[in-house]
């Protein structure tokens, strides 16, 4: 257990002392609520969907949990090249171990992520339906950020160096934000677009947001729930798996 | 070495090879040493001989392809944890974490190898002040310079009092002052504490000065095993450079770069 907390530890550690890494995440996701929730929040209403702000904001926080939680768990190839990881890996302590810490940490870390992004969002007027869904709010950021970042090291495990990062970002990390309903309603969709974005595991994650901040959801609390729950279990047995198998 | 000592380190006909059965690369080839309690071992060899391999296979991150090894009474593949309880290990390139304080990166190996917390305390404050950097507790350890990050390494690598020391080019780029004063802590260990000390390096003259026992490998095989003296004397040579180089030749070896080596020249050419 001590083992585990001391990984934990260390990636919070490492986060808080990175102010420089904290300040620059958050542009992104305040950037994009601005110039979005802004810059469409007439064409929104006029289409009689209310305001757009409103909607945008629980598709942001997961974005930002998203990229956050899938960096830390990437963050694997660089204990590798620094050599931290061989350190960690010749210790008496169980590889399944050193796997849950790092990756406990990481989720902790995206999830205070995603509680900035949500206080950032409040002073350019979001509103959440009750003050109470701020606990609900930050389980459901925890369980996006767990799966995510389980992910990022189940896939970092198999990477040897940088090289396939520019792929995650690409190829995993912009379509799983873009096709996820972070930005748009997932109603009325083309057909093909409605199969993606079911199979996107982030729309659970921002459709659970919504359910919780705004009351409003399109499948329901209990279903989003339920498969990110499925989603952090699959993803942290691959990640241990696949981490068991690293070789220095 | 008397016989009824029993060897530490004991390595008996062990092969590793890598790749795919069609093409396989065959690092280490059936070696064999053995290693007694309290003594300096010397493990030397050109540039891909099987050195970092072997060693990684002693210090469970390798598994041989064959033969047997035990490390303290304990095979590295089977009780894995009870092999790593028993030795401390500088690597080659360092692993510290850059982002925590000297302290800090003692404190989490403390922890990592179950060491109870009053005794770790005391032995970090004993081990800091060992290699003279109690002052320098609380700086981050990206602030230290490449001697100072090796010193620590030492410390840290010694808060679990393990019986066995690997050290893998401990000394690699340092200048002459820091290799002194690094070679005279664990020269001070090996006596006080009789821990055995397996190391690898590429300076013959350090192995010369420190080491009791030295074991030659060159393409996977170990091609002579015996003390500073007997090496000079079985090649007739005057210092144990050239008998080294008799024994291994004068040919320069070509290594295949690692992945971790192809990522460092890329950075490299980005900063330059």
């Amino acid at each position: 257990m001590e083992t585990i907390y001391i990984l934990w530890l260390r990636q919070i550690k490492r986060y808080l002392r990175s102010h420089s890494r904290i300040v620059g995440t958050l542009g992104q996701p305040l950037l994009f609520m601005i110039a979005l929730g802004f810059g469409f929040g007439p064409i929104y209403a006029r289409a009689g969907n209310g305001n757009y702000l409103q909607f945008l904001v629980p598709g942001i926080i997961s974005q930002s949990v998203l990229f956050t939680s899938l960096f830390n768990g990437v963050e694997v190839i660089w204990d590798r090249q620094f050599g931290f990881l061989k350190e960690t890996l010749v210790a008496p302590v169980s590889r399944f171990n050193i796997m849950i810490g790092r990756t406990l940490g990481g989720a902790t870390i995206a999830c205070l992520q995603g509680l900035i992004v949500f206080s950032l969002s409040l002073f350019i007027g979001f509103r959440p339906i009750s003050w109470q869904a701020v606990i609900p709010m930050i389980l459901m950021t925890f369980l996006i950020a767990l799966a995510f970042t389980a992910l990022g090291t189940a896939i970092a495990s198999t990477l040897d160096d940088m090289h396939g990062f520019q792929l995650i970002m690409n190829f995993l990390v912009m379509p799983l934000f873009f096709l996820s309903g972070a930005l748009f309603p997932l109603k009325n969709l083309p057909k093909i677009m409605e199969i993606i974005t079911k199979i996107d595991p982030l729309t659970y994650g921002v459709d659970g947001l919504r359910a919780i901040l705004i009351g409003s959801s399109h499948f329901n609390l209990g279903l989003d729930s339920l498969v990110l729950i499925f989603l952090c279990f699959i993803f942290l047995t691959a990640g241990a798996w696949l981490f068991s198998k690293v070789q220095i | 070495m008397s016989e009824d000592n029993q060897p530490i380190i004991e390595v008996k006909n062990v092969t590793k090879k890598f790749g795919p059965p069609d093409n396989q690369l065959t690092a280490v080839n059936d070696i064999s040493f053995k290693v007694y309690p309290g003594e300096i071992f010397a493990f030397l060899g050109p540039n891909g001989a099987g050195k970092t391999t072997t060693i990684k296979m002693l210090t469970t991150l390798l598994k041989p392809t064959s033969g047997d090894i035990r490390i303290n009474g304990y095979n590295p593949v089977k009780n894995q944890d009870e092999v790593r309880k028993s030795f401390g290990i500088v690597f080659q390139d360092p692993s510290l974490d850059d982002e925590l304080t000297a302290y800090e990166n003692m404190y989490f190996h403390g922890v990592l190898y179950h060491v109870e917390s009053k005794l770790r305390q005391k032995r970090i404050e004993e081990l800091l002040k060992i290699v003279d950097l109690w002052d320098k507790k609380n700086d981050l350890v990206k602030t230290f310079s490449g001697g100072t990050k090796r010193r620590l390494e030492i410390a840290r690598a010694l808060i679990h009092h393990p019986k066995i020391f690997f050290l893998d080019e401990p000394t690699l780029g340092l200048d002459p002052q820091t290799r002194n004063q690094i070679w005279q802590y664990i020269l001070n260990l090996n006596q006080k504490e009789g821990i055995t000390v397996f190391f690898t390096t590429h300076y013959m003259e350090e192995a010369e000065k420190i080491a009791k026992w030295i074991a030659i490998i060159d393409y996977g095989k170990i091609v002579k095993t015996g003390t500073v003296e007997s090496l000079k004397q079985e090649t007739q040579t005057t210092s144990l450079e050239e008998a080294f180089l008799k024994l291994t030749g004068k040919k320069i070896r070509e290594e295949e770069a690692s992945p971790l080596d192809r990522m460092r020249l890329r950075r490299k050419f980005r900063h330059h």
